[in-house]
């Protein structure tokens, strides 16, 4: 079965061409193979596969990426609206929120 | 030291460090079970530091993980009758990905953690394996630049660690992709009904005891009527929002959740109908049957949209898109059902 793809042309990824030195570490940290490369040339070949996990412009040693990076969690997106501290599972900003209540769960 | 799991110790020049073992326990294979039901889920870690595997001397690789228990035994078990020293990073008890998603998993904890444990007294080589989903909290030339030491993403999924590891720390193409299979859902369910169910212990009999309320025939036999009509959609709700779209999920048309989720809310709905009336015989208005068609796909569509945290290749852009139009149409289909069902027990 090939890969599920989520929602078409949202993703926020960009990708400087100039600025890249087709080192190929985005090619190794992204999780959905978004990345191709070509004669030594990076260039984005699966945009809409991408998560925005933000793993590509961390680990690009040229700033040639960016993204607008986050957890994609529903759960996470209603915690911020109502203004509730901590999001989904990934509450980590925050030890003792056991008693509170207030981590939903997710991911 | 004092861990259940810690089978031993071994002198290093940085000092004593814990051993541990690939064998995991019935004990560690319960408190995986556990965790999937979400029952201690958010304490369910290991102390962060160094441990060693096996018999790992100076040359041996150094893996790194996070604290939450179950990365830690998923590693440890695929390393079985290999000698490695483990590196545990302080990520409050969260797994690998989340972590390192909101930089807990990130460069400042692990270059303080390689520091704190003295690993450069420990190992001769200065390179360190890590998960590769831990990419978007490490930043691999920083931390080169701040310790001297060179990242190395390993595979995605920690099985995968024997063959990464005599290939030369290469992976293969396969090994670099997270996938989203049956299995991998299934696992997840648990943990959406128990948050579900937390829910459902109070709304459950509340429908229950307000289907016994209103106009003719008695409150049992109301309650047994239309209360139990209430009932067993609620759980359809469930089951088509937290069971059947996470598993169908790549069959059901459509790409946002909560359209998954609406659709499968519609089939339940009609299911339950056909049953309620085929085989219990209950006796039911049609004003309520409308109801439950607003309702039931309502809360589905609510749940398949929360699975979204679950999922592994949902976008935050695309969350927020999705959330845009199904947030207003969980709403107002789930007022409108209230409406509906309050108007067709007291009110016609």
């Amino acid at each position: 079965m090939k890969n599920m793809v989520y929602l078409k042309d949202v993703v926020t990824l960009q990708f400087n061409k100039e600025r890249c030195s087709g080192c190929g570490m985005c090619m190794v940290v992204c999780p959905h193979a978004v990345f191709g490369m070509n004669s030594g040339r990076v260039h984005i070949q699966n945009k809409d596969d991408c998560m925005e996990c933000g793993a590509c412009s961390m680990n690009c040693p040229t700033g040639a990426l960016s993204v607008q990076s986050g957890v994609g969690c529903a759960a996470a997106v209603i915690n911020s609206a109502l203004g509730r501290e901590g999001s989904c599972c990934c509450v980590v900003e925050t030890k003792n929120d056991s008693s509170t209540g207030k981590n939903t769960t997710c991911c | 030291m004092n861990q259940p799991f810690v089978t031993g110790s071994v002198q290093t020049p940085a000092g004593i460090v814990p051993k541990i073992s690939s064998d995991l326990r019935w004990q560690d294979h319960w408190g995986t079970i556990k965790a999937r039901w979400g029952v201690g889920r958010m304490h369910y870690a290991v102390d962060p530091g160094l441990y060693a595997l096996g018999e790992p001397d100076d040359q041996s690789p150094v893996l790194v993980t996070a604290n939450y228990k179950m990365s830690f035994d998923r590693l440890r078990k695929a390393l079985l009758n290999r000698k490695a020293w483990l590196l545990v990073l302080d990520t409050n008890g969260i797994n690998v990905w989340c972590a390192a998603g909101k930089g807990a998993f990130g460069t400042d904890e692990l270059v303080r953690r390689v520091e704190f444990s003295g690993l450069n007294q420990v190992v001769s080589h200065r390179r360190l394996i890590l998960p590769q989903l831990s990419g978007p909290g490490v930043a691999a030339h920083k931390v080169k630049k701040r310790i001297g030491f060179k990242v190395i993403f390993g595979p995605v999924r920690a099985v995968d660690l024997p063959v990464f590891l005599d290939a030369d720390l290469k992976a293969t193409p396969d090994m670099r992709q997270k996938t989203f299979t049956a299995r991998e859902r299934l696992v997840l369910i648990p943990v959406e009904l128990v948050g579900a169910l937390k829910w459902y212990v109070l709304i459950l009999p509340a429908f229950f005891l307000l289907g016994g309320l209103g106009a003719s025939s008695g409150f049992w036999n109301n309650a047994l009527n239309h209360g139990l009509f209430a009932v067993l959609n609620l759980l359809a709700a469930l089951a088509a929002g937290a069971v059947l779209t996470p598993v169908l999920l790549p069959w059901l048309p459509g790409r946002a959740f909560s359209q998954k989720g609406v659709i499968m809310g519609v089939i339940m709905a009609g299911v339950i109908f056909v049953f309620s009336t085929t085989y219990l015989h209950l006796k039911i208005e049609l004003l309520e049957i409308l109801a439950w068609f607003f309702l039931t796909p309502a809360l589905s569509a609510f749940l398949a949209m929360n699975f979204t945290g679950s999922s592994t290749f949902t976008s935050l852009s695309g969350v927020r898109k999705e959330m845009r139009w199904a947030v207003p149409f969980e709403i107002i289909a789930g007022v409108a059902g209230l409406i509906l069902w309050f108007g067709s027990r007291f009110i016609v």
